[in-house]
């Protein structure tokens, strides 16, 4: 085992792949000679030279749709985006090309990559780095979607998400990206996607998050524990394909349900999580589900501490619930 | 060229001495954690802000970048405002919402700052496209950087405005690096110009680092546009003396080239050819400097954003 932060982990992750697998490029802005604007893939270029970490201009449709190509032609292309919140001018490749390749070819054409992505706030980053746009890409069929709240877990899923045959967003969680050190295994392992963990048990509320709200909900879960409300965390890791299973299964068993996210409320992944848990454990719920949310406007600067939904939100949420 | 009057000269100056001393004191207030997230230094980019604006009417309109604080200042957005804004203040350009990329000010018809890089062109387009349609005779300058140029957006806008023949000045400030990568890395065609001149309309380079020569360009371009004239594009070639952000160790570039562009430092430059002496550099110097604390101490004294606004100003707000 070596302590590693995120970042580390997922350049280790990185590393390991290209060393194992010729056919994985790594392509995007600064990715290369600069090694990445968080420093992700620092020392990749040196290692594996221009033809497998290609420094890329401004041009993020140019990005994926290349990408989609190399893929096509077999290939496993990791482009990068600088920030989740630069992802735009790529969205119509993502879901009009990458999403549907497979399904338009009749299945004839896989089409297999990983766009690794920084996303959420807390770095008082502002309206255009900081947001949260995973539910944009679930709502698109054919995209799985990943977001590691620890560093152990970012390397099993980077790892575990290069190797599937689907497209995969891999959105990395930057608040944590050197906060988030433990314990990471050294060589090959995979976290298998779309398997959610309980980082926390308890009997009195479920707690359902990821990223870097997961800590987030331990703070508050800690606080709630003093007022004698035991709660559960269950970090979901992949958000797409949802785990629905280990929810529905921690929903059974506290009859109480809390989900927080970072984007925006109305149509968040949280949305999607209470109706399923509705439809799958409507008998079991004590109490109405409740999502803690950012709020349904754009990121802000200066309220960046109220309109992310931190410990100070979530705590009395959770003992509402429990009381209801 | 214009004969370059003493008392432009020294409007010159002075302009680009507030951006300057603007900035450096907002790399203090960084360090300070009294300005937080990005920052992006236009340090030795001055003269094209400070070029361009004073060749604008006060009914032109600006769309700029994320690297604005220049393009802000010199269009007369009041130093106060910036600076605020930069703090996160309520009383800030933006009421503190989007701090030092996102300054917007409508009554100099500043259309913002944009940390989208690209994001503004195809809107400047349409601001003078509007203005056609409505027969104003407004011009929109429009702002971006060489790395904009790799992006979709500044060639659908370019096509666009010279199909149309619309009203807008595009203005690239090429620093020669979009972030960390070099144009020769990210350009096919380096030569900017002969990219924007196969959209079909004129296009011409200039020093960027000499804010009379800038100032010059943007006369003429500016004087055929409001002619009907149809859209023009200038190359100010720059280079920025800092950091990409204030998280960039600079791993792609030398010292010595930094150090040959500092050389030619666009204030120096326009104070030697004023021919300025000691005293009177200082004596404008602490005039800048008197205003940038006062900016400062505007900045301390303002409030945050009460949070019961915060749902405030979204379109399609959500029900209750």
């Amino acid at each position: 085992m070596a302590q590693m932060n995120m970042v580390q982990a997922i350049n280790d992750a990185l590393r390991l792949e290209m060393k194992r697998d010729d056919r994985v490029v790594v392509l995007g802005e600064d990715v290369g000679k600069v090694g990445g604007v968080f420093r992700v893939t620092a020392g990749l270029y040196d290692e594996f030279g221009e033809e497998r970490v290609i420094d890329t201009p401004l041009s993020e449709g140019g990005i994926i749709g290349t990408a989609i190509g190399m893929a096509l032609y077999g290939l496993v292309p990791v482009p990068e985006i600088q920030f989740a919140d630069f992802i735009f001018p790529a969205y119509d490749q993502i879901v009009s090309e990458l999403a549907k390749y497979r399904y338009r070819s009749g299945g004839e054409y896989p089409c297999k990559m990983v766009i690794r992505t920084p996303v959420g706030g807390g770095i008082r980053g502002g309206h255009y780095h900081s947001q949260s746009p995973e539910a944009q890409f679930i709502h698109v069929a054919g995209l799985k979607v990943v977001c590691p709240s620890n560093a152990a877990d970012a390397k099993g899923l980077l790892l575990a998400a290069i190797r599937d045959p689907d497209p995969v967003l891999f959105f990395e969680p930057k608040r944590v990206y050197r906060a988030a050190k433990g314990e990471v295994p050294e060589g090959d392992y995979t976290v298998p996607l779309g398997q959610a963990k309980v980082v926390r048990p308890g009997k009195d509320v479920t707690i359902v998050t990821w990223g870097a709200m997961v800590y987030e909900a331990l703070d508050a879960a800690n606080k709630a524990s003093v007022e004698g409300v035991e709660c559960e965390i269950v970090d979901l890791r992949t958000l797409w394909p949802l785990d629905i299973d280990s929810v529905v299964g921690s929903v059974k068993k506290t009859g109480r349900l809390v989900v927080v996210h970072e984007a925006p409320r109305s149509c968040g992944l949280g949305g999607e999580i209470v109706a399923l848990v509705n439809e799958k454990a409507f008998l079991h719920l004590e109490a109405p589900p409740v999502r803690v949310t950012g709020f349904d406007t754009p990121f802000p600067y200066t309220l960046e501490m109220e309109y992310l939904p931190l410990a100070h939100r979530i705590l009395p949420a959770v003992l509402a619930t429990a009381k209801y | 060229m214009s004969e370059l009057t003493r008392e432009r000269g020294l409007r010159l100056l002075r302009e680009m001495l507030r951006i300057r001393r603007f900035e450096e004191r907002c790399a203090e207030l960084y360090q300070a954690e009294k300005i937080r997230g990005f920052l992006h230094l236009y340090i030795g980019e001055e003269a094209i802000a400070a070029g361009v604006m004073p060749e604008l009417l006060p009914d032109d309109a600006v769309v700029a970048t994320y690297r604005e604080h220049g393009h802000a200042l010199a269009r007369g957005v009041a130093m106060n405002a910036v600076m605020a804004e930069m703090y996160g203040k309520w009383e800030g350009a933006s009421r503190g919402r989007g701090g030092s990329m996102h300054i917007f000010d409508a009554a100099t018809r500043f259309y913002g700052g944009n940390a989208i890089v690209g994001g503004g062109l195809p809107l400047a387009v349409g601001l003078a496209l509007a203005d056609a349609l409505q027969k104003q005779s407004r011009v929109t300058a429009c702002f971006f950087g060489d790395g904009a140029v790799a992006e979709g957006e500044f060639h659908e806008s370019l096509n666009l405005a010279a199909l149309w023949k619309l009203p807008v000045l595009f203005l690239c400030e090429n620093n020669l690096y979009a972030m960390g990568t070099a144009l020769e890395r990210a350009q096919s065609q380096v030569d900017l110009v002969a990219k924007a001149a196969s959209y079909a309309l004129p296009a011409a380079r200039v020093d960027g680092m000499d804010v009379v020569d800038v100032g010059d360009a943007t006369r003429s371009a500016v004087a055929a546009i409001r002619r009907g004239e149809g859209p023009r594009f200038l190359e100010l070639v720059t280079y920025r003396f800092r950091a990409h952000s204030m998280f960039d160790a600079e791993l792609y570039r030398t010292k010595s080239e930094v150090a040959t562009w500092r050389a030619r430092d666009p204030i120096a430059l326009l104070r030697a050819r004023l021919d300025l002496g000691e005293a009177a550099m200082a004596a404008l110097d602490a005039e800048v400097v008197s205003e940038v604390d006062a900016s400062v101490a505007f900045a301390e004294a303002g409030s945050w954003e009460p949070v019961e606004r915060l749902t405030t100003d979204v379109y399609a707000r959500r029900p209750p």
